[in-house]
């Protein structure tokens, strides 16, 4: 089994006719991901190699009865995008969009709590969610995953997912699904939500969970695997010798006086009971140990 | 962007927030100028983005022109942990009868806006959540529903601060947050907000970060020159909009992902090495911004290897290739460069290194094995570098 996806889950890709919508939605199809239709206000009508794009979500939900939105468009249209998927009753929004105003988040996570609390956000900021060979939503490589689990992987930074993604499939180890959380202040999706689900899912045998500087996601996600988690989990932490005061790049990668340092959270990891590797390789090394001795 | 002092106070003068008369002076015929104009006792205050500046001696109280010129003139020049001062902000001094400090930031766990009032104000907050946590009333605000004055003005109550305070608290808290969320402040700080012995609250201090990624709402915004570079690879990088942090050490580092990167300078030191620098080349990795990062890394004089470690995913690896080799024919690059490229499309990216492998551009299979290559060519470059100069790579470009 996979989590939130599945070879079932029919996608609108909100921006489809832009160049990375384009790019990435015919990426996502190709690999087999059911991209049934897209979205591009005003280009109502047209298509993209075949994929029917409509006006609104709505018309897209409507006519093909959509599961999930892969949301690839500009920050300014983001957080609208991200509200008219959830209006439409769509159950699973990702998005990839990148640079959108922590306010805006803010509002948006504040929107779908109080009122569209069936709708599941996966970003923004993120590279998406792969649950391999049965559907990749997103920007990742398709190629790097390898199907079968047992293995499931979160992850709150991007290139770091597919670095996960590789050091497993290297070893021949494959994923049940990978999801990318982001980077940002406000992930619609947090750690403790994915691990709670790949907790529930049955094919999930383990988990990868690759964390960095800043924030206190990571010290939450080591309470929930302390108190709830009977699965094995590996962790890694980037940003071990980053320097306090200096955002590495992600709005939320940063460490200010003692807190959300590198050293703190793989402290609470390893006393929460987590595998704690010093990088992404030894990442994927102590799950090869763990993997063999789940037999 | 964190702002000076002097451009928070001006910031929260926008949403009424009460600050001293003051002025900005560069020189001491300027501070003397400001202090003649907003009248005397004044504070002399250097204007640098590190805290203990009170304990470098960078804030000093001026009663008439001699003691402006004298503090003026110690203060401009001085090293505050790296930090050479050379703005002052010269305001009316304030009588004080009581130091608050009042915030707003973003729980990111609770996804919702969080107020702080403290009647513990005046010194570090970390170290008031240390030894009295419950010295701080904290309130979460929906972005839905803002802040509503009674709340404000309960805050204010619940953290003790003085009867007559808080009513102007109540006030100086619904604009502080109005400036926070309309303004698209990551943080706004006020330590210490004052209460005055007339019984006045205003900001005596302001922090002020601003969101980068609202700035396409803050036209404004281009006139704040933060200035906050101490380092001239930084101010480069910038220039040319690259995310970047200048380090110590000797390996350059480029990537694509703040994660990557975070990683790729932790492998670094891991095998024994030490990275000159943090640089994500995020998703816009083509022959420009390449070429961008490969300069502002070469004209690091301490930088004796390069390290370039690709995970394309929205970023095509054959792009990346083309890039280096563009960039390699535009600027002279002194160090050799390892490179490290998967994902999307990387086995094309590797076919268009190979065309071009030499002793300059050298391949490598894992993250690993490039970062020990790279810190192994450093280390070896740098023990020539000390021979002489025709073997000092960098010193060598004309």
């Amino acid at each position: 089994m996979s989590i939130f996806v599945d070879e079932h889950t029919k996608v609108a890709v909100q921006g489809l006719t832009g160049s990375q919508g384009r790019f990435h939605g015919l990426r996502n199809r190709d690999y087999g991901t059911k991209v049934v239709a897209g979205v591009t206000p005003g280009k109502g009508g047209s298509d993209v190699e075949g994929i029917p794009v409509y006006d609104s979500v709505a018309e897209a939900v409507a006519a093909h009865g959509v599961d999930a939105t892969f949301v690839t468009v500009p920050p300014k249209g983001a957080p609208g995008a991200i509200i008219e998927a959830a209006e439409a009753g769509v159950e699973l929004v990702v998005c990839i969009t990148e640079h959108i105003p922590a306010k805006d988040e803010a509002l948006v996570a504040a929107r779908l709590r109080r009122d569209f609390p069936g709708t599941r956000l996966i970003g923004p900021n993120c590279p998406g969610i792969i649950s391999p060979g049965k559907c990749n939503i997103g920007i990742t490589s398709g190629d790097i995953a390898l199907p079968g689990g047992p293995v499931g992987i979160v992850s709150r930074s991007g290139t770091l997912t597919y670095q996960a993604l590789h050091e497993l499939s290297q070893q021949g180890i494959g994923q049940t699904t990978c999801v990318g959380i982001g980077g940002d202040p406000v992930p619609g999706t947090t750690f403790v939500d994915v691990l709670e689900a790949f907790e529930a899912d049955p094919e999930t045998r383990a988990v990868m969970m690759i964390g960095e500087i800043g924030g206190e996601a990571e010290e939450l996600a080591a309470e929930f695997i302390k108190t709830k988690m009977s699965k094995p989990v590996v962790c890694y932490i980037a940003g071990q010798t980053a320097p306090p005061g200096r955002k590495m790049g992600h709005a939320g990668a940063i460490v200010s006086g003692s807190k959300g340092t590198a050293k703190a959270k793989m402290e609470a990891l390893e006393a929460a009971g987590a595998r704690v590797a010093k990088n992404p390789t030894e990442a994927g090394e102590l799950m090869v140990e763990i993997v063999r001795s789940l037999g | 962007m964190d702002l000076f002092e002097y451009q928070g106070k001006q910031y929260f003068a926008r949403y009424g927030i009460p600050i001293s008369a003051g002025e900005v002076a560069d020189t001491v015929e300027e501070a003397v100028a400001a202090a003649e104009r907003v009248g005397y006792p004044v504070v002399v205050k250097a204007q640098v983005q590190v805290g203990g500046r009170g304990k470098a001696g960078g804030v000093k109280l001026a009663a008439d022109r001699g003691e402006v010129e004298l503090h003026a003139g110690n203060i401009l020049g001085l090293d505050i942990k790296g930090h050479v001062v050379r703005r002052l902000w010269i305001e009316h001094a304030t009588d004080i009868e009581q130091e608050y400090y009042a915030s707003f930031t973003l729980d990111r766990a609770a996804k919702l806006h969080l107020a702080m009032v403290s009647a513990r104000g005046g010194i570090d907050i970390e170290q008031v959540a240390e030894e009295d946590p419950g010295a701080i009333a904290r309130r979460h605000v929906n972005p839905l529903d803002g802040l509503a004055r009674d709340d404000a003005r309960a805050l204010a109550e619940e953290a003790g601060l003085d009867p007559r305070a808080l009513d102007g608290a109540a006030d100086v808290l619904v604009n502080l947050y109005r400036c926070y969320v309309e303004g698209d402040a990551d943080l706004v700080e006020i330590n210490p907000l004052v209460l005055t012995p007339d019984g006045r609250v205003h900001a005596l201090d302001a922090k002020v970060t601003l969101d980068d990624d609202a700035a396409f709402r803050h036209p404004e915004w281009a006139e704040l020159d933060a200035g906050g570079e101490t380092d001239a690879r930084e101010a480069m990088a910038k220039q040319r909009g690259l995310n970047y942090i200048g380090l110590d050490g000797t390996v350059g580092i480029i990537a694509n992902g703040a994660g990557l990167a975070m990683s790729t300078v932790d492998v670094v030191n891991q095998v024994g090495g030490s990275p000159a620098n943090f640089l994500d080349i995020g998703g816009g990795a083509n022959a420009d911004v390449m070429a961008s990062a490969l300069e502002v890394i070469n004209s690091d004089q301490k930088v004796r290897a390069i390290l370039v470690n690709i995970f394309g995913g929205i970023v095509r690896c054959d792009e990346v290739a083309r890039g280096i080799l563009t960039a390699l024919d535009r600027v002279e690059i002194s160090s050799p460069i390892v490179l490290r490229l998967d994902g999307t499309n990387a086995g094309e990216a590797r076919e268009i290194i190979a065309g071009r492998a030499s002793d300059q551009v050298i391949s490598e299979a894992t993250m690993l094995s490039a970062a020990r290559r790279a810190v192994e060519l450093a280390a070896a470059r740098e023990g020539h570098a000390g021979d002489g100069p025709a073997n000092g790579a960098n010193g060598a470009r004309a």
